[in-house]
């Protein structure tokens, strides 16, 4: 008999992503749980796994290929020796419009579907969820791998459900289901000036076209709104380093471990989020939100862009599981294999730009955090001691503060906690 | 005057403010708790459970007078109105003894005295309008209670006029008695009297006794009562009440006629209202609306740092409801993770009438005016083993599931001990319980509450016993 397997949708607003790439051949035995192919969508890149078993009888969606609507078939499994006749479905690779099929309509989820449910897995295992989420969900359409709850143990609960239900019905292309703090609408090309395409085709200036790619889009739409809206006001501080470089080659030889700057770093920063939590914030209309958990994004470049792991409740952690955890987020940054939850969220951010020499910068805001710490370089300078003229090891950082959330004041707090634990890290780093 | 700074201050001791007293000291907070008259409040005092000690003995009386049929034989049975009223006034006193004791074993400090705000982080207190203390914190939630509502022509004088704290404490029985508001309170007067042999005519000007009930439950009640020989008078009002010497005559009027007759005592219970005055609200930016204190979600007043719980908050006015706004306040406030507003579709109703009414979240009515498709179940208690050994097979348990979604939406019954039923629904509720969880649910046999499984699959059309 044979199984067909859907696009899934992976989200409870996704209508459409992109195939990215195939793990398995046509020929191929396939075992339940087996990771088949990769899907892209605006928010990350997932793996689909296989529930049925079986040969591989035929891929019908192309790898690369964009816009495949949920619900197509991408490929087929049966018996070995099988062939693949193409049921009413027909496989539409590109440019399928929303609306597929008509006893299955696009956007359902797989939840919905009796013949494979759960063909898709985030590999997040077993979904806690109240029976009545359960239930809407499948009514609705609701996928719930990608709806974060907020009972009891993080259980899913109605309201969960509704709120992701109510943000994919608002106007919006590419709302998350996730309960996260929106990235505004998008802007209008028109307000961000003159289309510079236009502009080079009528001066006649050469230039290639690189494609955005989901993960740019979201990073121009974020970052335009962060800057264009939100009050920055920014406060630098010089950190002397030397105690701290030597505390941690100390550490890094006995514990036969790689621990970074940055690692230190994370962990000075959500040591001073816990001294003045007023810097663990964020904006809303009705109320300022004050993180309890002490969670710090770290800013990862990527072929594709910028993106922001979290290191949750790092005031928690050892400095040597910050730096285990860093390394493999910022590994699987760069290869596009985050799971949501690992880089949505946060209440801090740092960005380091320090081991490219960069002295000192401002970075924007990474909304809706109020608060993002600029790293430069440490680096030999003169400074005074005493009356006297002495090389130190430097680095200066540079806070950007949203204004509405954290005022000079408080954002000084900051900097000077973070100060005092850089140079004097005998207390915690170990 | 001393000065005395606290994490916390609650201005009220009753089930709200002494529950959030005692949660914010178990959260390691240093906690000020200011009552000026008893710890406990309304409910401990003059509430709750001091009517359902009268209660209890007037259900003892009514079931004496059907001995018979129990094969029982009692003669010369009699009550004493003086007991009655001692015990319930005991068992006042024993709890709110209870609740000074719990508020000491959790390092709660009290203050004997009337508190009023003067500013946003400041109370004073005072004794007799004799300052004794000024306490300071960042947070105070204020839990003052309610009183009941006084209606023009009808102001209670304490002596023919009672409001429920006078009818609380009779000296003599009356031998007729006209109730004014057929809320829970009035209808559980009327149900206290009646059964001790008064003559009582309760007179509502809805169209129906128990409004908040569903309004099959509210009829079947209305017939239970009829039966008992109370006297219902629907649409009806007062037209006037006249004072005599020791009675007092009213003119009600009711489907266009206007009756005259004349009573014992008056019950007046026609609600109640929040005590928002004298409180200092006009020293902070504290908004009161129609005799409550405006709040959101999460018990928060207009004032950053003040917040209401309880009746003085608004409805529903319930003692538990109280309780739980005001552990919800004090998570909220220290910043507990987890905390979620009260849904009061959630939250169950009970009147200790006989026989007992008990709901929780949507009426049948209020579901299909909402639009939504709905399976609705009915359990008579007459299918009912052990309601039938009891005696007691007159009730109703009925639910109202989301057609769709299988969610219970709605549960409403009546008949003996349901106010002890209700939480199994509660539980579903909160739980997000779908039918189908329910059905799977085993009930022990024999007991009243096989009726909760039974009202659940007689909703599928499964229900075994009918």
């Amino acid at each position: 008999m044979t199984i067909e397997i859907l696009m899934p949708a992976l989200s409870p607003t996704m209508t459409e992503g992109k195939l990215a790439r195939w793990l398995v051949k046509e020929g191929d035995e396939i075992k339940s749980g087996k990771v088949l192919c990769e899907i892209e969508t605006d928010k990350a890149t997932m793996e689909v796994e296989a529930v049925d078993e079986g040969t591989l009888l035929k891929i019908l969606v192309p790898e690369g290929s964009e816009g495949v609507a949920v619900n197509t078939v991408i490929a087929a499994l049966g018996e070995k020796g099988e062939t693949y006749t193409s049921s009413a479905k027909s496989a539409t690779p590109t440019a399928s419009p929303p609306v597929a099929t008509p006893s299955a309509p696009a956007a359902q989820p797989l939840i919905q579907q009796s013949k494979q449910p759960q063909q898709v897995m985030m590999r997040e295992g077993r979904i806690a969820a109240s029976p009545v989420a359960k239930r809407i969900a499948q009514e609705r359409g609701v996928n719930l791998y990608a709806v974060i709850g907020t009972g009891p143990n993080g259980r899913i609960v109605k309201e969960d459900v509704e709120t992701a239900l109510s943000q994919s019905s608002a106007p919006q292309s590419a709302a998350p289901a996730v309960k996260l703090p929106t990235p505004a609408q998008a802007i209008p090309a028109a307000a961000t000036g003159p289309n510079a395409k236009q502009l080079a085709d009528l001066l006649g200036q050469k230039y290639t076209e690189v494609k955005n790619s989901p993960v740019r889009k979201i990073i121009a739409k974020r970052l335009t709104e962060s800057k264009q809206t939100v009050p920055h006001f920014y406060l630098a501080v010089d950190c002397e380093l030397d105690a701290l470089l030597a505390a941690r080659s100390e550490l890094n030889k006995k514990e036969n471990a790689k621990v970074s700057v940055n690692d230190a770093i994370i962990k000075a920063v959500a040591l001073a989020l816990r001294e003045v939590p007023a810097a663990n914030a964020a904006w809303t209309e009705e109320a300022i939100l004050k993180y309890t958990d002490v969670d710090v994004s770290v800013a990862v470049a990527t072929p594709d862009g910028l993106v922001t792991p979290i290191v949750k409740q790092a005031d928690g952690k050892s400095l040597l599981d910050i730096s285990k955890e860093m390394r493999d987020l910022a590994a699987r940054a760069r290869d596009n294999k985050l799971k949501p939850t690992e880089f949505q969220g946060g209440g801090f951010t740092i960005s380091n730009l320090g081991m490219f020499g960069i002295k000192h910068f401002a970075a924007i805001i990474n909304p809706p955090q109020g608060c993002i710490l600029a790293v430069g370089a440490g680096e030999k300078r003169a400074v005074v001691k005493e009356d006297k003229l002495t090389i130190a090891t430097v680095m200066s950082v540079t806070l950007s503060v949203d204004h509405r959330v954290v005022d000079g004041a408080v954002g000084a707090e900051f900097t000077a906690a973070f100060k005092k634990l850089i140079e004097a890290p005998a207390s915690w780093l170990k | 005057m001393t000065q005395q700074t606290f994490d916390l201050i609650i201005i009220g001791s009753g089930p709200g403010g002494y529950v959030a007293a005692i949660r914010a000291a178990q959260l390691g907070k240093n906690v000020a708790l200011v009552e000026s008259t008893h710890l406990g409040g309304i409910c401990l005092n003059w509430g709750c459970i001091p009517t359902k000690a009268l209660l209890k003995s007037s259900e003892l009386y009514y079931t004496l007078q059907k001995l018979d049929e129990y094969g029982l034989e009692a003669k010369n049975t009699a009550f004493d109105l003086t007991k009655i009223v001692k015990r319930s006034r005991d068992i006042a006193g024993q709890l709110s003894a209870g609740v000074k004791h719990l508020l000491k074993k959790n390092k709660v400090t009290v203050f004997d005295g009337f508190g009023v705000l003067a500013g946003n982080q400041t109370v004073k207190v005072s004794k007799d309008n004799q300052p004794v203390v000024e306490l300071k914190s960042p947070h105070i939630i204020l839990a003052t209670g309610a009183r009941p509502r006084v209606l023009p022509g009808i102001e209670p004088d304490g002596k023919l006029i009672w409001t429920s704290k006078e009818a609380m404490i009779p000296e003599q029985m009356p031998k007729s008695l006209l109730v004014i508001g057929s809320g829970a309170i009035g209808i559980e007067f009327a149900s206290f009297y009646r059964s001790l042999g008064a003559e009582v005519t309760v007179v509502e000007i809805a169209d129906r006794i128990l409004q908040a009930e569903d309004e099959e439950i509210s009829a079947m009640a209305r017939k239970a009562f009829e039966k008992q020989g109370m006297k219902i008078l629907t649409g009806a009002k007062i037209a006037k009440l006249e004072k005599g010497k020791d009675n007092i005559t009213a003119q009600i009027e009711a489907n266009g006629k206007t009756e005259t007759i004349t009573f014992d005592r008056v019950i007046s219970a026609v609600g109640i209202t929040g005590n928002t005055e004298n409180i200092g609200l006009e020293n902070t930016r504290v908004q009161a609306d129609r005799g409550h204190i405006v709040i959101n979600p999460w018990c928060e007043t207009h004032e950053p740092g003040i917040y209401a719980i309880g009746d003085v908050a608004g409805p529903p006015w319930l003692a538990h409801k109280a309780s739980h706004e005001g552990i919800i306040c004090v998570e909220k406030i220290f910043n507990i993770p987890g905390v979620h507003p009260l849904d009061v579709k959630k939250i169950p109703g009970c009147t200790y009438a006989h026989p007992q009414v008990a709901s929780i979240g949507l009426t049948e009515a209020k579901a299909k005016t909402e639009g939504r498709a709905i399976k609705v179940g009915k359990f008579p208690f007459i299918g009912n083993g052990k309601a039938i050994a009891l005696g007691e097979s007159e009730g109703l348990i009925k639910t109202v599931f989301d057609a769709a979604t299988g969610e219970l939406l709605g549960a409403h019954m009546i008949g003996t001990e349901v106010t002890e039923l209700i939480q199994g629904y509660a539980v579903a509720k909160t739980g997000e319980l779908v039918e189908k969880d329910l059905m799977h649910t085993v009930f022990p046999h024999p007991t009243l509450s096989e009726m909760l499984h039974e009202s659940v699959l007689a909703a599928y059309g499964k229900a075994i016993h009918f």
